[in-house]
């Protein structure tokens, strides 16, 4: 099979990865309105879930806050939507959220993991409840009507956060950041011990994961037209990510892509009309996954029969 | 001198029931090593199960006691059994059942809140029991209050009396410390570790049937108060039960006193509380 220097085992990933850009890029010429805006919704919660992924995965802190961040990225663009262009609000979103990802890591990574897991899992509702406050006793106001922008555009922009994330997330895990992550992730005083500044490293890297949330938020709130703190603040965001990391697997890079596309297909379907057993048929996926495919989906797509004539291959 | 009286009296009333439900996810945390966020959905299982037997049974709420706490106790027992057992078998290291654990009981909270949207629907509920006024120090409070404080303080002082006096409560103490040790010291680890995840579910129960006496109560009602709970587990200190049985007071005090200035601020001072902790004393009040 070998031709020249390059055999089609090397060039494999990068030409399905060119195939799956190419076809993107030119959605919008041959889809149906209905079909840009279903893909606009699974690309959300890839970019959710990746992001959980950068940094939850290899350090083996469990964050509970994705909704947070994706709350603070649709406020902004509530706020400045009517003020600025739409790449600075984006922008804007970005920098507010790697703030507060950075004050939380700051606060809570230099200690247990615990710590950590509890504080985030409480700042969804922490900031729900700032932000009520505010607008009941400063602005008067209970929701925000928010800047619309056609479903092109919105998609558009969606891939291309998408784009960079996984640009990043694929740089840091080949990178020394990545290599620190996961020596982090195995024993934190080993890594410690090896001149990794254990705390710096966590927070950059959690702060990091935030920009790609928030920035989805920001470009998200313009479809929707209307916010209040409740839309915007709503738990099932940070559960979500979550569930699809899990499910798809977190050891390869296309684990957590493949669990949120397949999971936000379903929620496509489930969501308007069986809302409560969407949420269920999640917790139960999320339980039955650890209990019996730890490895997650990705697991069965290795040990899948024809995989076995090949040889393992190695993780990316 | 009376308002003063009666934010003590009502921070102490809120604390009781901190009290508890700190005191089961300390249990849960500190001896199990679960770090359990669906505690909350025993709470609103407890509260929506009294106002049950309460509306269509004619049960009063104090005996509803006997039928929510064994049956969240079974509850919490079964699934450590089944669930978090398997993870702690195929956990390499303390580390992973951590954080593996954390993800199946964030997938129940999510099982639980749904089941019992299905069950109870999206709408609050409530229900008058001992609601008249009774004359304290020269203030009035409802008397379902103040049996809710008589009965935290029942149940939190109980459970003490549990863990510090009896054999199983020795055992429990000395698999807080050192689970290994106990287990070759001849304790059987596996079921004091279920029976603790039983008991923390127990105590959510028993509290949730205490906040239904007083609060109205509905499906999704569980997360602030897990939320609190694990504020209070950190003021407490980690792993230390009578810190959380303190911790709640402590918190429910201060809450009272915000609640007295301005109500929307009071969990935003929680957090604020929760945050100077971790700058400054991350061990809390009886950590070690």
């Amino acid at each position: 099979m070998r031709t020249g220097s390059l055999s089609w085992n090397q060039l494999r990933t990068p030409a399905v990865w060119g195939v799956l850009l190419l076809a993107a890029g030119t959605l919008t010429l041959y889809a149906s309105t209905y079909s840009v805006i279903l893909i606009t919704n699974i690309l959300l919660y890839v970019i959710l879930t990746v992001s959980w992924v950068l940094f939850s995965a290899p350090t083996g802190y469990i964050s509970l806050a994705t909704a947070a961040f994706f709350g603070v990225g649709i406020y902004t663009s509530a706020i400045l939507g009517d003020q600025l262009p739409l790449p600075l609000v984006i922008l804007t979103a970005a920098v507010a959220s790697f703030g507060l990802a950075a004050i939380v890591g700051a606060l809570t990574l230099r200690l247990k993991g615990v710590y950590f897991c509890f504080f985030t899992f409480g700042l969804v509702e922490l900031i729900k409840h700032v932000l009520l406050w505010y607008e009941v006793s400063v602005t008067g106001l209970r929701g925000r009507f928010v800047v619309s922008a056609d479903h092109i555009t919105v998609y558009y922009i969606i891939l291309a956060i998408l784009a960079v994330l996984l640009l990043t997330s694929y740089l840091i895990r080949r990178s020394r950041v990545g290599l620190a992550l996961r020596s982090i992730g195995e024993s934190e005083e080993a890594a410690a011990h090896a001149g990794i500044n254990v705390s710096a490293v966590k927070t950059m890297v959690f702060a990091l994961s935030a920009v790609f949330v928030a920035a989805a938020g920001a470009a998200m709130a313009r479809r929707w037209g209307y916010v209040d703190p409740y839309i915007a603040f709503d738990y099932l965001y940070s559960f979500t990510a979550v569930a699809m990391a899990v499910f798809g697997g977190v050891s390869r890079f296309a684990g957590p892509i493949l669990g949120a596309v397949a999971f936000a297909y379903m929620r496509e379907l489930l969501i308007t009309r069986f809302p409560y057993i969407y949420m269920l048929v999640m917790g139960l996926v999320l339980v039955v996954t650890i209990l019996f495919l730890p490895q997650g989906l990705v697991e069965l797509a290795t040990k899948a029969p024809w995989r076995r004539l090949r040889g393992p291959r190695e993780p990316a | 001198m009376e308002t003063i009286l009666g934010v003590v009296i009502s921070g102490l009333m809120i604390g009781g029931l901190y009290a508890l439900i700190a005191m089961g996810l300390s249990l849960q945390y500190g001896v199990a090593r679960v770090l359990n966020v669906s505690h909350g959905e025993f709470i609103m299982l407890g509260a929506l199960t009294t106002w049950t037997l309460y509306t269509v049974f004619g049960l009063n709420p104090l005996l509803a006691l006997a039928v929510c706490g064994p049956i969240a106790f079974a509850l919490g027992y079964v699934l450590h059994r089944t669930v978090y057992r398997r993870i702690w078998a195929s956990s390499p290291s303390p580390g992973v059942f951590e954080s593996n654990s954390l993800l199946a009981s964030f997938g129940l909270l999510f099982i639980i809140q749904n089941l019992a949207l299905f069950g109870w629907g999206p709408e609050i509920r409530g229900y008058t029991y001992l609601a008249f006024p009774v004359e304290l120090a020269g203030v009035s409070f409802g008397a379902n209050r103040l049996v809710t404080l008589g009965l935290a303080l029942l149940v939190g002082v109980t459970f003490y009396a549990f863990l510090s006096r009896t054999r199983i409560g020795k055992a429990i103490r000395a698999s807080a410390q050192d689970s290994t040790a106990a287990a070759l010291m001849g304790v059987n680890i596996n079921s004091v570790l279920a029976l603790c995840f039983g008991l923390g579910a127990g105590l959510a129960a028993i509290a949730g049937m205490l906040i239904s006496m007083c609060y109205p109560v509905h499906a999704v009602m569980g997360i602030p108060y897990t939320i609190i709970a694990m504020i209070v587990v950190v003021l407490g200190g980690l792993g230390s039960i009578p810190g959380s049985f303190l911790g709640g007071f402590v918190l429910g005090l201060i809450g009272s006193v915000v609640t007295y200035i301005e109500p929307a601020l009071t969990l935003i001072a929680y957090y604020l509380i929760f945050a100077l902790l971790l700058l400054v004393r991350p061990s809390g009040i009886m950590g070690r």
